[in-house]
C-alpha cells in the first residue's frame, strides 16, 4: 500500500466501486486479487492443470463436511458406532454428508494419482522444483494417513478388523516395531484408546500438517512458476504467457463443480454403508481395506517369514525414498516423456503392478467359493444393518429398559445372559450381531421347557453356527429361559 | 499477448508477501465455493435438532387396568421413565398415585407437592394426602384442603391401551396457583 492519503472522491458513481475502495484501503484486497489472478501461465491455460486445484477443492470439502460430522461424533469405542448410525439413520442429510466425506477420500486418492501422473509425464518436477516435489510427497503421505485413520472412526466390523490388520503391520518395523505398535494402538490390543488416537490424528494433527504443507506447496509453486507444456523450458520459460484469470480460473472452477457434483450424485445414489458394530469375538470376519490399499494388502499375502520385513517394510520404504528423490536423480531439463524412458517407464511400471495387485486381490476374494460366500455375507450384513431402524444406546446407570419392574427370575436370567457371554455373539439384550442371530421373539416360538432343552443341547443348526451347550443348574436354566422369552 | 508476456515474463517473480496472500485467498475462495455447493445439506444437517419432533414414547406403563378396578384408596406405583437424549436413552424410576376410579375412569396424580416439591404421602388412617415437609393436606382426589400449597395436586395425563394404564409423566412449576408444565 502507498503511504500518501488518497482523498476520497466527492462524487461516488457506483456502490460497488465505493465498497471496493473502502475495502481495499483497509485490506489491500485489490493487490491480493492482482497477485492471485495475474499469475502468468506460459503456453496458456490447460485442462491438464486442473488436478492440483481439484485436490484443494476436495480437501476443503473434507474439512467442511468433517467439521459438520464432528457436531454428532463421539470418539469412544462404546459410542462411536451408535453415533455414526445416528448420523446415518436419524439426522437430516446425515447419510449424504457422511457419504460425501467418505467418498471424498477416494476422490482425493484418484486425483492424487492424476496430479502425480501429470507431473511425472510432463516432467514438471524439473528445474529448481525439488522442494515443490518434496512437499507434494509429504502431502501424499499425509493424505494416505488421513484415509487410514478416518477408516477406523465408524468402529463397525470392517473398520475395526481392517485397522487391526493395518496396525499389526507396524509391529514388523525392525527393533522398535512392538513398542511402536503399542504406541499407535494405545495398548496391546485395539480398543477405545486406539480410537482416541486415530481421532486426534485425523481431526487435529494431520489436518494441521496438511494445511501447513499445502501452503508450502503453493508457496513453492508460485516461486517456481507454472512449468507449462512439455516443450517449455522449466527454468527460463520462453512461450508467451496468459494470466491465470480468466481461462485457467474458469477451468479450475468448472472442474470443482463437476467434482462436487459427481460426489453428490454418488453419495445420493449409493450411500456409504455402515456395518454392524465391531465385535472382536467374531472370528469369521474377513478384514479388507479400502480399494486404494488393496494392492498393498495383496502384496503382503505373497510374503512370509523374514520376507515380510523385506517386502512389507523395506521395499515400500525404498520405493518411497526413490520416488521422493526423483527431482534429485533425474536432473536433466529434458521434459518430453518419450525422451525420458527410465523415469516415465518406472512410474508406469509401478502403476501397472499396483493395479495388477489390486485386481488380483479382488479376484482371490471372489474366485474361492467359501471366501466369496463370506464376502457376500458381510455385504448382506451391512445392508441389513443399514435398513434396520436406529436403536438408541442405554445410558450408563439406567436400568435396562423393561427390567426395572420385571420378575426376579427374569432379572436373574439377565445376569446369567451376561455372565455366560451370550451377549458377545447374540448382542446386548439379544439384538443379534454379525456372529449370531437375534434372540428377540423366541418367546413366541418356544415354551420355557422347550427353550431350556434347546439351551442344554443345541440343535445341529445352532451348533453349526458356533452355539455351545449351556451347562447350568435347572433353576438357572429356567431363569435364563424366562429372560430370553421376554426379549422383544 | 506479447505485451503480456513482456510484462509478466520470467523476469517477474511473485514476491513472498504476494504468495502468502495468494495462499489465504486460495483457501478462502475454495472453501466458499465448496460451502456454497453443499450449503443446503450442510444447513439441514446442522439444524436437525430444530426439526426433531416430540418423542412418541414418553408414555410410561403404570400397570394392568384390572389391578386398579378394586381400589378403595390411592395407591403408589413405581413407573419407569425413558428419557431420550439424542442417541442415548436414560431410564429412571419415579412414583405416581393411582386413584380409585370414578365412573370407571382412573386418575393418576403426581406425588410432587405443588408447594416446594416434596413427595406427598397418602395417610390411610386420616384418609388424606399429607406433605411431610410443610404439612400441606389434600383430599383423596388430590383437591387442596389446607396448608401452604398454592393449588391442588397435579393430575397427570393418562390413557388405557391394550388393558394397560399408561401415564405421561411431567413436572409442573411450583409455587404458582395454576398448573404449568415445565418444558
Amino acid at each position: 500500500m502507498s503511504r500518501h492519503t488518497t482523498p476520497e472522491p466527492e462524487t461516488k458513481p457506483h456502490l460497488a466501486d465505493r465498497l471496493d475502495t473502502w475495502l481495499d484501503a483497509r485490506t489491500g484486497v485489490d493487490s491480493i486479487l492482482h497477485e492471485s489472478l495475474d499469475e502468468p501461465i506460459h503456453g496458456g491455460a490447460s485442462w491438464a492443470y486442473v488436478f492440483g486445484s481439484g485436490l484443494l477443492f476436495l480437501f476443503m470439502s473434507q474439512v467442511i463436511t468433517g467439521v459438520f460430522l464432528a457436531l454428532y461424533y463421539v470418539p469412544s469405542a462404546d459410542h462411536a458406532h451408535t453415533v455414526v448410525s445416528y448420523i446415518v439413520k436419524v439426522v437430516s442429510a446425515g447419510s449424504f454428508i457422511r457419504s460425501i466425506h467418505a467418498y471424498g477420500s477416494s476422490g482425493i486418492i484418484i486425483l492424487l494419482c492424476l496430479h502425480i501422473g501429470q507431473t511425472v509425464l510432463y516432467g514438471s518436477y524439473k528445474g529448481k522444483r525439488e522442494l515443490l516435489w518434496l512437499s507434494g510427497c509429504i502431502l501424499m503421505a499425509l493424505m494416505l494417513c488421513m484415509a487410514f485413520t478416518g477408516y477406523l472412526l465408524p468402529w463397525d466390523e470392517k473398520a475395526y478388523f481392517a485397522t487391526a490388520v493395518g496396525t499389526n503391520l507396524v509391529a514388523e518395523v525392525p527393533w522398535i516395531g512392538p513398542v511402536l505398535q503399542k504406541l499407535v494402538r494405545g495398548g496391546d490390543q485395539m480398543g477405545t484408546l486406539t480410537l482416541s488416537r486415530f481421532f486426534v490424528l485425523h481431526v487435529f494433527v494431520l489436518p494441521g500438517m496438511l494445511i501447513a504443507f499445502i501452503a508450502g506447496h503453493v508457496f513453492f509453486f508460485r516461486k517456481a512458476g507454472a512449468a507449462g507444456p512439455i516443450h517449455e523450458d522449466p527454468i527460463a520459460p520462453k512461450l508467451p504467457s496468459v494470466p491465470f484469470y480468466p481461462r485457467q480460473v474458469l477451468m479450475d472452477a468448472a472442474f470443482a463443480v463437476v467434482l462436487i457434483g459427481l460426489l453428490a450424485l454418488i453419495a445420493k445414489t449409493i450411500p456409504m454403508d455402515l456395518g454392524p458394530a465391531a465385535n472382536p469375538a467374531d472370528t469369521h470376519f474377513l478384514p479388507r481395506p479400502e480399494w486404494y490399499y488393496r494392492p498393498a494388502f495383496q502384496w503382503l499375502k505373497y510374503l512370509s517369514g523374514r520376507w515380510s520385513l523385506v517386502g512389507g517394510i523395506l521395499l515400500p520404504a525404498l520405493l518411497a525414498v526413490v520416488f521422493a528423490a526423483a527431482p534429485f536423480l533425474d536432473r536433466r531439463l529434458e521434459r518430453r516423456p518419450w525422451k525420458r524412458p527410465i523415469s516415465v517407464g518406472a512410474f508406469l511400471l509401478f502403476l501397472v503392478a499396483y493395479t495388477g495387485l489390486g485386481i488380483a486381490s479382488y479376484h482371490d476374494d471372489y474366485s474361492d467359493p467359501g471366501m466369496a460366500a463370506q464376502m457376500y455375507k458381510q455385504d448382506a450384513d451391512s445392508k441389513a444393518f443399514m435398513e434396520s431402524p436406529f436403536v438408541p444406546e442405554t445410558a450408563a446407570g439406567s436400568i435396562p429398559a423393561g427390567l426395572a419392574s420385571a420378575d426376579p427370575n427374569v432379572v436373574k436370567g439377565h445376569v446369567l445372559f451376561q455372565a455366560q457371554s451370550c451377549s458377545s455373539c447374540h448382542g446386548e439384550a439379544g439384538i443379534g450381531t454379525a456372529a449370531a442371530g437375534p434372540l428377540t421373539g423366541v418367546g413366541a416360538k418356544y415354551t420355557e421347557d422347550q427353550l431350556g432343552a434347546l439351551l442344554h443341547s443345541p440343535n445341529p443348526l445352532m451348533t453349526a453356527g458356533g452355539m455351545q451347550p449351556v451347562d447350568l443348574k435347572t433353576a438357572d436354566l429356567q431363569a435364563l429361559s424366562a429372560y430370553l422369552r421376554q426379549l422383544h | 499477448m506479447n505485451t503480456l508476456a513482456e510484462d509478466q515474463g520470467h523476469a517477474k517473480v511473485a514476491a513472498p508477501k504476494g504468495r502468502r496472500s495468494f495462499v489465504m485467498a486460495m483457501f478462502a475462495v475454495s472453501g466458499t465455493v465448496v460451502g456454497a455447493l453443499l450449503a443446503i445439506p450442510l444447513f439441514r444437517f446442522a439444524t436437525f435438532p430444530l426439526r426433531k419432533t416430540a418423542s412418541e414414547d414418553d408414555w410410561s406403563d403404570v400397570g394392568l387396568v384390572t389391578d386398579f378396578n378394586a381400589l378403595t384408596a390411592p395407591v403408589a406405583k413405581t413407573i419407569t421413565l425413558e428419557r431420550r437424549d439424542a442417541w442415548q436413552v436414560a431410564s429412571s424410576q419415579t412414583a405416581v398415585y393411582v386413584l380409585p376410579g370414578s365412573d370407571g375412569v382412573l386418575k393418576v396424580l403426581s406425588p410432587v407437592c405443588p408447594h416446594l416439591g416434596c413427595s406427598v404421602q397418602w395417610q390411610d388412617a386420616q384418609q388424606k394426602f399429607i406433605c411431610p415437609c410443610h404439612s400441606g393436606t389434600f383430599a383423596m382426589d388430590g383437591t387442596r384442603l389446607g396448608g401452604p400449597p398454592p393449588r391442588s395436586m397435579d393430575t397427570l395425563e393418562s390413557k388405557v391401551e391394550n388393558g394397560k394404564l399408561k401415564v405421561r409423566y411431567q413436572y409442573f412449576r411450583q409455587l404458582v396457583s395454576n398448573k404449568e408444565p415445565m418444558a
